[in-house]
């Protein structure tokens, strides 16, 4: 639902749908409204007949990347006489994402549930939940909602009778943007510096302490459940669109609406409709002009591209931009197109963790000239050194981070080029004021 | 094994070896600057990219292994491009003070820059200060001049097992930072020194003390204790100046420790003989190589003979010292100090016995013992070579009917010495030595030898042949034939087959060619 505004009739709230109900926060609450039947389910099932029904489901990765969640899974191999590890990156920090936020803060055990499931369905014992350092509140929900499940014996030695051992430990980072990068999160898990390791070996070979591990963001372990319950056709049937891209997704949206908030809806709503309908379109006296649908480090849409999307993986892709962590940032005509990717940049240019030469340099060389642009001091050639910069900062480094600040400017140039010539040409940028209404 | 195309050339390397390995079997250098084959791979310079056919993204050749069929581009478009790139971003936050950098001339920055780099930088805004730092040991830091390679990092870690550095800081505001309270003072710690492929760890003993392009090279084996480590011994005008590890798989893998590194002025020492003398009137007085030699063989001959050798002496000259000694004995002592392993390569460490050639000594027949001159009996002539007799007692020496010094100094106890032939110190001379592990290794003359003095190998083989004994010896390296023809031990070796890489005695211990060091092991 539009959390925390009231639910739109056209939203499919079934992760968010106990967003704002403080009782399904605790144990008693949470079973009262169904919960750790579809645990009780998976435990009466084979591991891999859990993996089969969650690929045929279609369900992707809700962390960024949309990797199919059931074939992630099924590079686990059973059977290799190695500890399994499932890890759940609840490392929220992509700039205009809080949906995984408001799925622990209000529904911890829904977490509790899904990461128990998915550890079963790999052959794991443990699970690791690796949460933001910022998040106070939802660490101190998730922490209360494992110590409830343990005391029950819902997760522990014997998980739920079944004779199988699930533990969920809940382990705090320390407030950097890189742990959310799967490796680095690994890396931080084991207590060493956050670096992003190269890959391969990939994480079902070697993730933690060495080990087979799976990594899923917290949204995808917890839409596990109803997918169990209600079967994988109930799942890909919501979807509107492409059938790649099935079931509901959160999007948290902020920036210039009427009502920001954490929304769900089905895969492939539109677009236009959700930005003006669901989110009441732009602050009274003001127009949108750009859209960031998924997070600081996809693509910025022009209008013309946001308002032709279907929501889904496919969709952001065919309109000139990606789905990522579903962080809408709506951006109207009083903002300067220029200020907003330099304050981009900047945050990359802060999170850099250093290693890679193009990312420790590129973040913060870009950082210098946008900063300069935006205060007037531009030049012609700074627009092509910035596009330059950015080719070196793409497709170059271990992880992603540096291509993440490259692609704000690349975009940002080629859609707003004219916002960057007036600065440059010595023209201040003149907001448009709202009249109050 | 695996082949594949690296820049048109065909190599064959085995299973599991990275493409910037394989490509130096085909003698091609893939610029680099993280990686470094005495440390694990970090992947994080991205200077070795490289253009792999049909892979989506370049490839840090460093970090990917070779697969069949594969087709390498290291000087394609798209890798220079990459490299450039990086070369840019390196210099943007470097200074470019090279004209003051201890670095210049010898600095991989520079020679990339140099070699594919822009001629210009597009960078204009400030660049990012952090004052230099003391890191204890023998070691400074400018965190200016730092690319961030990690190689010191990964160094202090993984190879000496002493986690005193850390990368601290995020972004380009990173830096090499120490954990507190820590210092560089392992005693291998000055390896960082050599490691860092930019000024950003300098020396302090080498500081501000010459410019690279002013070195003089050469080959040449650490005299300072029994491990051997094979070194570079680099002077200017005639002053040794620095030693720097050589590699060499078998006895030193990349590294050399810093008691070794750092204890050279010895072999710089001004005041030392350098004329022959004989005694006159009580007196030694300056004379000619003829008739120093004449004396010297006319004291010996006949003589019963008792050698003090020092085992910094190479085989040559130990080999000469038991042809002349006429059925005499020889001993030796040597100098300890404490044992100092570098944890993560194998058998490698500082060892507790401070000279090149104990075991060429003891192979020779020269007895190893505290009580030097225990062993010479009244009225036989002494042979003093290359040992200074400091701590001896004037009355043991004056048992011996006569004195003979071959060496650089002549030692107190020793004035009344009949004969002063004075000879070339370790790095003025060519010899092999004989490591703790069996290990013949070869060293080349470094310097100039001061006044009249000549190399030991020569003097004492004129002296053998003054003596009316065979010696048809013109080059060290026949000296070393003619012991390897008269001692089991050192049969079947020649200069030409031991190299610049040492051969194990035909007794020797198991770290031969076939069993190279491992680097990194536990």
């Amino acid at each position: 639902m539009g959390y925390p505004n009231e639910p739109h009739q056209r939203e499919t709230p079934v992760l968010s749908r106990y967003f704002g109900d403080t009782e399904a926060r605790s144990l008693e609450g949470w079973k009262k409204r169904g919960g750790y039947k579809a645990l009780e389910k998976a435990l009466g099932m084979a591991p891999v007949d859990i993996v089969n029904v969650v690929k045929e489901s279609g369900l992707r990765g809700r962390g960024g990347a949309g990797f199919p969640t059931g074939m992630k899974w099924s590079f686990m191999k059973p059977g290799d006489g190695k500890p399994h590890y499932l890890c759940c990156n609840a490392d929220e920090s992509e700039p205009g994402t809080f949906k995984d936020r408001e799925l622990m803060r209000w529904t911890p055990h829904a977490l509790v549930e899904g990461c128990a499931i998915g550890a079963y369905a790999i052959g794991a014992e443990t699970a690791y939940i690796y949460i933001r350092g910022e998040f106070t509140e939802p660490l101190y929900w998730m922490e209360k909602a494992v110590k409830e499940a343990y005391a029950a014996g819902i997760i522990g030695k014997n998980a739920m009778g079944s004779g199988k051992r699930i533990d969920v430990h809940v382990h705090k980072g320390a407030g950097a943007y890189i742990c959310g990068e799967e490796t680095a999160l690994m890396e931080s898990l084991e207590g060493r510096r956050g670096n992003p390791r190269i890959k391969p070996p990939f994480p079902a070979v070697s993730g933690v302490f060495g080990m087979p591990t799976t990594i899923n963001n917290v949204e995808t372990l917890i839409a596990a459940a109803p997918i169990l319950m209600n079967g994988a056709d109930w799942y890909k049937k919501m979807s509107l669109s492409n059938p790649k891209s099935t079931g509901t997704k959160l999007f948290s949206v902020c920036g210039n609406v009427q009502r920001p908030g954490t929304y769900e809806v089905v895969m492939g709503f539109p677009f236009k409709e959700f930005l003006y309908d669901l989110c009441g379109g732009p602050p009274h006296g003001r127009k949108f002009k750009a859209v960031i649908p998924g997070g600081a480090s996809v693509p910025i849409q022009t209008l013309e591209e946001a308002e032709a999307t279907l929501m889904d993986y496919e969709g952001f892709v065919a309109q000139g931009s990606m789905l990522g962590s579903g962080g809408v940032i709506v951006i109207d005509d009083g903002q300067s197109m220029v200020s907003v990717i330099a304050r981009i940049a900047r945050f990359f240019a802060h999170e850099s963790c250093a290693q890679c030469t193009q990312c420790r340099e590129g973040t913060a060389w870009t950082t210098k000239i946008m900063e300069r642009i935006r205060d007037g001091e531009g030049t012609v050639e700074d627009l092509d050194t910035l596009l330059d910069i950015a080719e070196q900062m793409t497709g170059k480094t271990i992880c992603v981070l540096s291509d993440s600040c490259a692609v704000p400017v690349v975009s940002g140039i080629n859609k707003f080029r004219g916002e960057f010539e007036a600065l440059i040409q010595g023209k201040r940028f003149h907001p448009v004021i709202a009249a109050v209404a | 094994m695996v082949s594949l195309t690296i820049e048109g050339r065909t190599v064959s390397v085995p299973d599991g070896t990275t493409i910037l390995e394989a490509a130096k079997t085909a003698g091609i250098l893939i610029p680099h600057y993280c990686y470094h084959p005495g440390l694990p791979v970090a992947g994080v310079c991205r200077m070795c990219l490289v253009e792999v056919e049909k892979a989506p993204k370049l490839a840090p050749s460093c970090a990917t292994t070779v697969a069949e069929g594969q087709v390498v581009h290291v000087h394609s478009d798209k890798s220079l491009d990459a490299r450039k790139g990086v070369l840019e971003m390196l210099l943007i936050n470097h200074p470019l003070d090279c004209p003051i950098c201890d670095q210049s001339g010898e600095c991989e920055l520079q020679d990339y820059t140099y070699q594919e780099g822009r001629e210009d930088s597009r960078y204009r805004e400030p660049k990012r200060f952090n004052p230099a730092e003391d890191f204890g040991g023998d070691v400074i830091y400018v965190p200016n001049r730092c690319i961030l390679c990690t190689r010191c990092v990964r160094f202090m870690d993984d190879v000496a097992h002493d986690p005193v550095l850390n990368v601290s800081e995020r972004g380009d505001r990173a830096l090499i930072g120490k954990f507190e309270g820590k210092d560089l003072t392992h005693p291998w710690a000055s390896n960082v020194v050599d490691l860092c492929p930019v000024g950003a760890l300098l020396s302090k003993d080498f500081l501000n003390k010459a410019r690279a392009w002013e070195l003089d090279r050469t080959a040449s084996i650490c005299p300072n204790c029994t491990q051997g480590c094979n070194v570079i011994m680099e002077t200017r005008e005639n002053q040794l100046v620095r030693m720097r590890p050589r590699p060499n798989e078998h006895v030193n893998a990349f590294f050399m420790c810093d008691w070794g590194r750092l204890n050279y002025r010895w072999m710089n020492e001004k005041s030392r003989v350098e004329q022959p003398m004989v005694g006159r009137a009580k007196a030694l007085a300056p004379t000619s190589w003829e008739i120093a030699i004449t004396a010297a063989a006319r004291a010996l001959n006949g003589k019963k003979v008792f050698v003090v050798a020092s085992p910094m002496l190479s085989n040559e000259a130990l080999f000469l010292l038991t042809q002349i000694m006429q059925g005499g004995s020889g001993a030796f002592r040597v100098t300890e100090g404490e044992e100092a392993p570098l944890a993560g390569v194998k058998d490698l460490a500082l060892r507790r016995e401070r000279a090149a050639n104990v075991y060429g000594a003891e192979a020779l027949g020269f007895i190893k013992t505290k009580d030097l001159l225990g062993g010479l009996k009244q009225g036989d002539v002494l042979v003093v070579a290359g040992e200074d007799l400091e701590g001896i007692d004037a009355s043991a020496v004056g048992r011996a009917s006569e004195v003979i010094v071959i060496g650089s100094v002549l030692p107190e106890v020793a004035k009344n010495a009949s004969v002063v032939l004075p000879i070339a110190n370790f790095s003025e001379e060519e010899g092999t030595v004989t490591n703790l592990r069996g290990r013949v290794q070869r060293f080349t003359q470094a310097k100039q030898a001061p006044g009249d003095t000549r190399p030991s190998w020569l003097v004492l083989g004129d002296l053998l042949g003054a003596m009316g004994k065979q010696s048809n010896f013109f080059l060290p390296s026949e000296v070393f034939a003619g012991l390897a023809s008269s001692n089991k031990a050192f049969a079947g070796l020649s200069y030409d087959s031991i190299g610049f890489r040492g051969l194990p005695l035909a007794n020797g211990s198991s770290t031969g060619p076939s069993a190279p060091i491992a680097v990194g092991a536990a």
